[in-house]
């Protein structure tokens, strides 16, 4: 455990053993010496200078299980997968001249695409606004059901499911697998981890293959990567994207969540006494004991609890986590221990879910016999949903409202104005036309603000007066170098407000941009 | 404060957590024994490895006079000279044809223009800039790019001719011209006549003088000493270097002390003849930007 964990840790941490933490808390504050008060002082032992600095990592064995939340946990692991490996392959005709890869982040060529949305690369903050989306996401889910993220759809947890899930296929289940790693190297162990290691690359190798199918035409590249034609920037990144899901779900698994991540400490400052966790219900649960002595007891009248320490919650945590010991930073709230102690208790003819999604707050009221208290709609689920449902209208209308033309206007910076041998005052600027759409368009550029405008377009030897019309290419821009000019005597020091308005010449869409006619 | 209380060896347990502290006492808060992962120690190893691998691969250690090279002798300098020729070679197609178009040619080809404006644009910034302004807006003395008045005229091929080889520059095709005299150093005028054409100079330009001033003595001193360069009317002469004085651009000002500066002590302005700094395509490019900025002529 860390030091960030440990302090959560502490704060959550409740055992039906052990002192409630509020009376710790009111102890501490009342003593005269905290220090005293915490612990006596001839209890603090010689600081163990000469211990271990580091520590080796507890090889996990997490054993299969069935029930709700595997079920649930499978369906996600195969939708998000399945989405991740087969969205590449998905079309959507955008007509000719464009791709017609449904998703495609097409970097030569500077566009992004998604369904029927294309983005520009200054279209970048629809980036910032689904970031926004994602973070609110994250803290809703947070605020209702815990770390929902970590448990169900985290790239990390899928993908190190998965890999655990092969690996139990080949090298056995925990207590099968167990066995297996404290025999000596044999030929059969040797194979069945080679075997192990080659499904890993296998599959590795196909998460980075899915990647950088994202990035280009899917059919054409993977044929491309078949044949060992694919460019070589295609392969470097399959083998990046190899080996960091090969070392990440093979290798560091749990490590990732616990030292890496920084998602269990933020979420444990996030966290409220009515948000859901997964949550060991103590007061049912202790004092622990054996079926029988339990059930003698209960015959007595005395108190027994439901858990009969069989440490199945543990065996098939995938993080090794004893969820008994209370809310903990290494627990990604997978719901796996809910299943197998599901399980037993029905073995054990006892109720279900002693493990189960609640409040540390309804197991104190359940032991002061007063009714459960679920608070899903509170102040913070309502401003998140709030910010959520904002943000999401915000970029809907955007996207609904998106032009597919634009025009941006640079003044020129030196000089500011040029003074023509006739007095004649004239202001040079540049001038960028967006055509977004897939058609070649033709705009009319008018320059309003001054009476008496002379435009001239530095190339351009027709134009003359107050307009001009610009071809711009499909999905194209086009830059020009624009000299306004005017007869009409400005007031000294003048800045006077131009509008430069584009028009297609057949749709009549416009789009504007305002810059100044600036003067001596 | 870190107080350290002498006692029993064995391992103090955290309750809460079931963790051994390290001992460790800050005003009664304890610290967890929480040692970092030992993967993390192989990384640290790993990138000590790395960075001897660096060191061998790369030109890393300072020596005296000199550097250690690397194994495969890299340098940051050659991969910018490559970098360089890579891009010469792709523009290479456009770099000929800019060479074998006539500069009519290129500033008719929107294409061409494009280019030539792009390649002249850092060219202008680094030889051009320091007296004729980042956007050729020239100063007092410089003359402004971006109008439509030339001294030595302003369409294509004279503008080239400009650069290629300067204004009274030593060069043998350069601007010559005729240097305007110093009429109140070197004599030949009085203060008061130089006074008396300097108000009739800047009434040619439709610079209002005192209604009171008497400019029939600067009109007969200006035929008798400016006409021959200027004109009668003050338009100027391009072959010679005079500039127009009947229009609103003035090249050192329009007001009064600079016209009779320039009267008493002449003026001749001078620019170094490119041709032997620049390379030709350089130049072309570079007469088709100036002659793009805004003023150029036919």
């Amino acid at each position: 455990m860390q030091a960030g964990g440990d302090i959560a840790l502490a704060l959550h941490h409740a055992h039906a053993a052990q002192p409630p933490l509020l009376e710790l808390v009111k102890d501490a504050m009342g003593a005269a010496s905290p220090a005293a008060s915490v612990r006596p002082a001839p209890d603090v032992p010689e600081p163990d200078d000469e211990g271990p600095l580091y520590v080796a990592r507890r090889k996990i064995y997490p054993q299969r299980v069935k029930g709700t939340y595997r079920t649930i946990k499978w369906i996600v692991l195969f939708v998000t997968l399945g989405i991740y490996y087969g969205l590449p392959f998905v079309r959507w005709d955008r007509g000719p001249g464009a791709p017609d890869q449904a998703v495609l982040i097409d970097f030569p060529n500077r566009r992004f695409y998604f369904f029927f949305i294309e983005l520009w690369p200054q279209e970048i903050y629809y980036l910032t606004g689904l970031l926004i989306l994602a973070a609110m996401t994250l803290f809703l889910m947070n605020a209702v059901a815990g770390r929902v993220w970590c448990g169900y759809l985290c790239p990390q947890t899928v993908w190190t499911d998965l890999f655990q899930t092969i690996e139990r296929w080949v090298e056995g289940d925990r207590r099968e697998h167990l066995q297996r790693d404290r025999q000596p190297w044999t030929v059969e162990r040797l194979g069945r981890s080679g075997l192990k290691h080659v499904l890993w690359l296998m599959l590795a190798w196909w998460t980075g293959g899915a990647w950088v199918l994202y990035f280009a035409d899917a059919p054409t590249l993977v044929k491309e990567l078949a044949t060992f034609e694919a460019p070589l920037l295609a392969y470097v990144w399959i083998g990046i994207l190899t080996f960091t899901t090969y070392t990440l779900a093979g290798h560091m698994r749990e490590q990732v969540c616990l030292y890496m991540c920084p998602w269990p400490r933020i979420q444990a400052a996030l966290t409220d006494e009515h948000a859901l966790n997964v949550t060991y219900r103590y007061d049912r649960g202790e004092p622990r004991g054996s079926v029988k002595k339990s059930a003698a007891l209960r015959v007595q009248g005395m108190p027994a609890g439901d858990c009969v320490d069989c440490y199945q919650c543990v065996y098939v945590c995938p993080t090794g986590v004893d969820i008994r010991s209370g809310p903990n930073l290494g627990c990604i709230q997978c719901g796996l221990c809910i299943d197998a102690c599901d399980t037993v208790m029905a073995k054990i003819d006892r109720p279900a879910r002693l493990i189960a999604y609640d409040t540390d707050l309804n197991i104190k009221r359940r032991q002061e016999g007063q009714p459960e208290l679920y608070h899903i709609v509170r102040m913070r689920t309502v401003f998140y949903a709030g910010v959520i449902a904002i943000v999401a209208a915000v970029m809907a209308y955007a996207l609904a409202t998106r032009q597919s033309e634009g025009i941006s206007v640079i003044h020129d910076r030196n000089p500011i104005f040029v003074r023509l041998s006739d007095g004649e005052l004239r202001n040079g600027f540049t001038v960028r036309i967006l055509n977004k759409s897939l058609e070649r368009r033709s705009f009319v550029l008018t320059v309003e603000g001054l009476a008496d405008i002379d435009l001239k377009i530095v190339g351009d030897t027709v134009t003359s007066g107050p307009m001009a019309v610009i071809t711009v290419g499909p999905d194209q821009s086009h830059e020009l170098r624009v000299l306004v000019s005017t007869y009409s005597s400005l007031p000294p020091a003048a800045s006077i407000p131009l509008t430069f308005r584009i028009t297609d010449a057949q749709t009549g869409q416009r789009a504007s941009a305002v810059d100044h006619f600036r003067g001596p | 404060m870190l107080e350290r209380n002498p006692a029993d060896q064995e391992p103090d347990v955290d309750a809460l957590t079931g963790t051994t502290t390290t001992g460790h006492v800050w005003d009664g808060i304890r610290e967890l024994n929480t040692p970092l992962p030992r993967w993390w120690l192989w990384l640290f190893y790993a990138t000590i490895l790395w960075a001897v691998g660096y060191w061998i691969v790369y030109p890393s250690w300072p020596l005296v006079s000199s550097y250690t090279k690397g194994a495969f002798r890299w340098q940051s300098r050659d991969a910018v000279v490559s970098d360089l020729d890579a891009l010469k070679a792709q523009r290479g197609p456009m770099v000929e044809k800019l060479r074998s178009a006539s500069l009519q040619e290129i500033a008719s080809d929107p294409t061409l223009l494009d280019f030539a404006r792009a390649q002249a644009r850092p060219a202008f910034a680094e030889n051009c800039a320091p007296c004729h302004g980042a956007g050729g807006g020239g100063g007092r003395g410089y003359p402004n790019l971006n109008d439509d008045e030339w001294i030595w005229g302003g369409n294509l091929d004279e503008i080239a001719q400009t650069i290629r080889h300067g204004v009274r520059s030593g060069d043998a095709d350069a601007r010559q011209g005729a240097a305007m005299p110093a009429f109140g150093r070197d004599g030949i005028l009085k203060r008061a006549d130089v006074e008396n054409v300097g108000d009739f100079v800047r009434s040619l330009a439709g610079v209002a003088p005192d209604p009171k001033t008497d400019l029939t003595a600067g009109k007969k001193i200006f035929s008798d000493n400016c006409a021959v360069c200027h004109g009668e009317t003050g338009k100027g002469k391009r072959e010679l270097g005079a500039p127009n004085l009947s229009d609103a651009i003035w090249l050192y000002g329009a007001d009064k002390p600079s016209i009779v500066e320039a009267i008493w002590n002449g003026r001749g302005g001078v620019m170094p003849a490119w041709a032997a700094r620049l390379d030709d395509v350089t130049i072309k490019a570079l007469a088709v930007y100036v002659h793009s900025l805004g003023g150029g002529e036919k």
